[in-house]
C-alpha cells in the first residue's frame, strides 16, 4: 500500500516539476523545477530497486549537471523575455504533435484494451543474485562482463572534459599570466637573499 | 500493485514532455537542453523499469552509460553556447544562421 502512494507521489511530482520546466518564464526557475524532477526520478527508480542509478542520478543530474545549467543561465547576460516570442504561436502544433506522439507511444495499450504489458525472458546472464546487493551486483557485472563499456564510458567523459575546455578556453591579453620558462631558468645565484650585516661594515653585492 | 505498464505511461509523459518544450522554446537553447535531458531521464527510467521487472541488470549499467553520453552531452553544448554567446551577444536559435549556402 505505501509502495503504491509512494509511487503517485513521485510519478506525480516528476511529470509536474517536468510541465513546469518547460513551462516557466524564468529559465532559473526551470533548472530548480528540472532538479526536483530529477530527484522524484531518483525515487522511482528507488521503488523498483535500482538505488545505485537513483544514487548516481542525483550526484551526476543534480550536483553536476543541474549546476552547470544554473552556473550558464546565470552567467550570461540575456534577454529571456525576447526569446520566448514564438511560445504561444508554437502552443497549438506543439500540443497536437504531443498528443499524437503521446497516442501513439500507447497504440498498443490502447488497442489491447487489456493495459499490461507481456514482459519476455531474460536470458538470465546478468541476473541479480538473491543474496547480493544491488551496487554489488552492478560492480560485478561492470568489472568483468561490461569492462569494455565501463572504459568506453570514461573515454567519452574524457573527451567530452577536453572538448569543453578546448571550446571555451581563450587567451586573454589584459592578464599577465604565468611564465613557466622563466621561473624555472631562475637559480640560487641571482635571486634576492637575506642579509644580516654587522654593524659598521659593508655589504658585499 | 505497480507494475511495468505503471513505469511505461511515467516515461512516456516526460518523453512527450520533453518533445513538447523543444516545440515551445524554439528560441531559447537553454531550455531546448533541458527537454533533452528530460527524454534522456525518461528513457533512462524506461531502462531502469525493464531492468527491475525482468530481474536483469543490464538495463541498469545502460541506464549508466546514457547517464555519461548526456553528463558529457550537456558539458560540450553549454560549452557551444558560451562560446557562442561571446561571439554574437544572444543565444537566439534564428540567429544561427551564418552557415547557410
Amino acid at each position: 500500500m505505501i509502495q503504491v502512494f509512494a509511487f503517485y507521489l513521485f510519478a506525480t511530482l516528476c511529470i509536474f516539476s517536468g510541465a513546469v520546466t518547460i513551462l516557466a518564464r524564468n529559465p532559473v526557475h526551470s533548472v530548480l523545477w528540472l532538479i526536483l524532477a530529477f530527484f522524484n526520478a531518483a525515487g522511482l527508480m528507488v521503488l523498483v530497486g535500482a538505488e545505485f542509478i537513483a544514487m548516481l542520478l542525483v550526484i551526476v543530474y543534480v550536483g553536476a549537471v543541474a549546476v552547470l545549467f544554473l552556473f550558464v543561465v546565470m552567467m550570461l547576460d540575456i534577454d529571456f523575455a525576447e526569446l520566448r516570442a514564438g511560445f504561444v504561436k508554437n502552443f497549438p502544433l506543439g500540443l497536437a504533435l504531443a498528443a499524437v506522439l503521446f497516442v501513439e507511444l500507447f497504440v498498443g495499450l490502447i488497442v489491447r484494451g487489456a493495459g499490461s504489458v507481456a514482459l519476455g525472458k531474460a536470458d538470465g546472464a546478468s541476473a541479480q543474485a538473491a543474496d547480493a546487493s544491488n551496487i554489488e551486483a552492478i560492480g560485478a557485472l561492470l568489472y568483468s562482463r561490461y569492462l569494455f563499456l565501463f572504459e568506453a564510458a570514461g573515454i567519452v567523459l574524457l573527451v567530452a572534459m577536453i572538448g569543453a575546455i578546448v571550446l571555451t578556453h581563450r587567451q586573454r591579453s589584459d592578464t599577465r599570466g604565468q611564465n613557466i620558462s622563466k621561473q624555472n631558468a631562475r637559480r640560487p645565484e641571482e635571486a634576492t637573499v637575506n642579509l644580516q650585516p654587522e654593524v659598521g661594515k659593508g655589504v658585499q653585492i | 500493485m505497480i507494475g511495468i505498464e505503471h513505469y511505461l505511461v511515467v516515461s512516456s509523459i516526460l518523453f512527450v514532455l520533453g518533445v513538447l518544450g523543444i516545440f515551445l522554446n524554439r528560441k531559447n537553447v537553454i531550455i531546448i537542453l533541458m527537454a533533452i535531458e528530460l527524454i534522456l531521464l525518461s528513457v533512462n527510467l524506461n531502462l531502469v523499469a525493464f531492468s527491475a521487472f525482468l530481474h536483469d541488470l543490464v538495463g541498469q549499467v545502460f541506464a549508466m552509460f546514457v547517464l555519461t553520453v548526456a553528463a558529457g552531452e550537456a558539458a560540450i553544448g553549454l560549452a557551444i553556447l558560451v562560446i557562442y554567446f561571446r561571439g554574437r551577444g544572444t543565444i537566439a536559435v534564428d540567429d544561427v544562421n551564418r552557415m547557410k549556402g
